[in-house]
């Protein structure tokens, strides 16, 4: 849609605009030009409203050439032979009007009387359409700032939605009462543990409600937050509870979105160490991932020669006991954050194969920036 | 039993967590009336143990490993006041459905257990037995269909995933479930245990035959007006006339 005809409002500025221009061709058609005034004003006026329109033209070639992406020469080059050429035109078309004219007996001999005035107006032709080029690169980079800012604010929005409900699931009755139970029991038993257990518990609600306000975390952190959830666990589960930790050290910087993995390692507790009576394992292997490898179809191809960051949970279960109401519904939300994110840079698979669960994560690398 | 023996209360703790068993133990200390017979950690355990010492009161967890709290009870069925433990609230409508005691919520305040002790002296000796099928039906979600079936075999629990059901033949009170060439017995009758499974897998052929229909491979007339469902181990199920009617309308529904 053209930014000036589309819009009722700016079409009558712009033609406000226009009125200080004929006011000049008028200027300079009755002095310089020997013009009898009212000559001058019936040439000025419908010649100005002629080019204002022909003027608006410029957009589709601004648009065409956006000046961040062009070549100088060619934008130059371009832009000149079109001014040259619609100034011509509109040369001719003052031609026109004054043969037009010369035959009302008022206007008699007006033909020849602006015929010495041709090379003034074709020289205003070809700067008034340059100025209209400008314009419409200005009103073309407005244009483009507020859809950037739109999208962003939609984008902040989203995040901001999907982090919210990760902080709901995030506090989980389950998990949160079944700690305080442990807890309870532990102050008769060994005082010493229940403190402990009231701290490693504060430490994760801590780091949980720090993280919402944040877009990206450094990995790092974000194993911190697993390894407190862990920390809680290990204490209800005792010896069933059995973690392994394989972490790339060149992952630990990259950038993530909060509350990634935790959800998944607090899914992996909760349907399968839970079941077990003999314990089970969970394992956490984090990898950065190489363009070499973007052969292997389970990966997107990472964007402009950037590599990959392959997270992956494991965890064994016991497949006979029936789902439970709710599972997986933090998956889901890990799965839509990621979505909301990356698009379709990232992936996301969870599996169940005999009595082993994986989850794959694949996003873009993404380093931390340092702090502002 | 005379007076004083009475007056001595038997009692099982069930719950995968050592601490949360450990709680209730604690709390059942300063009432030596109360015998502990033994700690479970899972359902399996608990039913066995149950079914062997008969104990009078059970502290029951309701998410646990093998075995679910409900299931454990379905399992158990009469004559013990059971009050549930558990973290979450989500499921005291059900535990009050399956005529539980009590249902303490984690972590458990001293008051409220001594309200449920208080409340299971008073019931045992009166008991209540919802009958299974009753339990069966509380067990479910509204909408939903089992996924498995649990069966009591002495101190030995089966369990039945719901793919691997044959057929469901009723015997007098009780339901022989077929699954893998083996027939497993259970006290519920066939009405409820249609109701607890999926209609568009299961269907009642017979009024005593309930038969998986992916199982069925044929069905041929047999003597004058009924016939005979014919499944791929090579089982004969007698199929009544509605039953037929029933089939026809399903399979010729499936191949048009």
């Amino acid at each position: 849609m053209h930014p000036i005809l589309g819009n009722l409002r700016r079409l009558s500025l712009y033609l406000l605009a226009w009125i200080p221009l004929a006011a000049i061709l008028f200027y300079l058609l009755a002095l310089p030009g020997g013009l009898k005034w009212t000559h001058a004003l019936a040439m000025a006026v419908p010649l100005c409203l002629l080019y204002a329109f022909m003027c608006l033209s410029a957009w589709y070639s601004c648009r065409s050439m956006p000046l961040d992406s062009t070549g100088f020469s060619r934008l130059a080059l371009t832009h000149l032979v079109t001014a040259i050429i619609l100034s011509a035109i509109w040369v001719l078309q003052a031609r026109g009007l004054t043969i037009a004219l010369a035959s009302f007996s008022s206007f008699r001999g007006i033909d020849q009387k602006f015929f010495p005035n041709h090379p003034l107006l074709f020289a205003s032709g070809v700067l008034i359409y340059l100025l209209a080029v400008a314009l419409h690169y200005v009103l073309l980079s407005m244009e483009r700032t507020r859809e950037l800012e739109k999208r962003e604010i939609q984008a902040r929005v989203l995040a901001r939605d999907s982090e919210l409900k990760a902080l709901k699931a995030q506090i989980n009755p389950h998990f949160l009462f079944n700690s305080l139970n442990s807890i309870s029991a532990l102050t008769s038993i060994d005082a010493g543990r229940a403190r402990d257990m009231c701290i490693q518990l504060a430490d994760f609600l801590r780091k949980t409600l720090g993280m919402g306000e944040k877009t990206v975390i450094p990995l790092r952190e974000e194993l911190d937050l697993v390894r407190s959830f862990l920390a809680v666990e290990k204490v209800r589960f005792g010896a069933r509870l059995s973690v392994g930790e394989d972490v790339a050290s060149e992952a630990l910087d990259c950038a993530v979105p909060p509350l990634l993995l935790q959800p998944l390692v607090e899914n992996a507790v909760a349907h399968g160490i839970s079941n077990l009576t003999e314990g089970g394992w969970i394992n956490v292997k984090v990898s950065c991932k190489e363009m070499a490898e973007k052969g292997r179809l389970e990966l997107p191809e990472p964007a402009n020669g950037r590599s990959n960051l392959v997270i992956q949970v494991d965890n064994n279960f016991d497949p006979e006991m029936p789902r439970r109401r709710g599972s997986g519904v933090g998956l889901v939300n890990v799965r839509q954050r990621l979505t909301t994110r990356y698009g379709d840079r990232a992936s996301f698979s969870a599996q169940a194969e005999n009595d082993q669960f994986r989850v794959s994560i694949t996003l873009p690398v993404e380093k931390m920036e340092a702090k502002k | 039993m005379n007076g004083e023996a009475a007056r001595t209360l038997t009692a099982v703790i069930v719950d995968d967590e050592e601490l949360a068993r450990a709680v209730l133990r604690e709390m059942l200390k300063k009432h030596p009336e109360v015998e502990i017979l033994g700690e479970c950690a899972n359902g399996f355990e608990a039913v066995k143990m149950i079914s062997e010492r008969k104990p009078d009161l059970l502290f029951l967890d309701i998410q646990m490993p093998k075995l679910d709290g409900f299931e454990v009870l379905e399992l158990i069925g009469a004559d013990i006041a059971v009050v549930f433990a558990t973290a979450y609230d989500q499921h005291a409508l059900r535990a009050f459905e399956v005529h539980a005691v009590d249902y303490l919520l984690k972590p458990v305040a001293p008051e409220r257990f001594e309200a449920a002790l208080e409340r299971a002296k008073q019931r045992i000796g009166q008991p209540v037995s919802p009958p299974v099928n009753e339990l069966a039906a509380a067990m479910r979600e509204p909408g939903q269909y089992s996924e498995r079936i649990v069966v009591k075999d002495g101190a030995r629990v089966h369990i039945i995933p719901i793919g691997k059901l044959d057929y469901v033949e009723a015997q007098d009170d009780y339901v022989a479930l077929a699954s893998q060439g083996k027939k497993y017995l259970k006290q519920q009758t066939i009405s409820s245990i249609e109701s607890s499974l999926d209609p568009k897998n299961f269907l009642r052929i017979h009024r005593s035959y309930l038969v998986n229909l992916e199982r069925v491979s044929k069905v041929e007339p047999y003597g004058k007006d009924s016939h005979v469902a014919i499944l791929n181990d090579g089982s004969r199920l007698p199929v009544s006339r509605s039953g037929y009617a029933r089939l026809r309308g399903v399979l010729d529904g499936q191949n048009p």
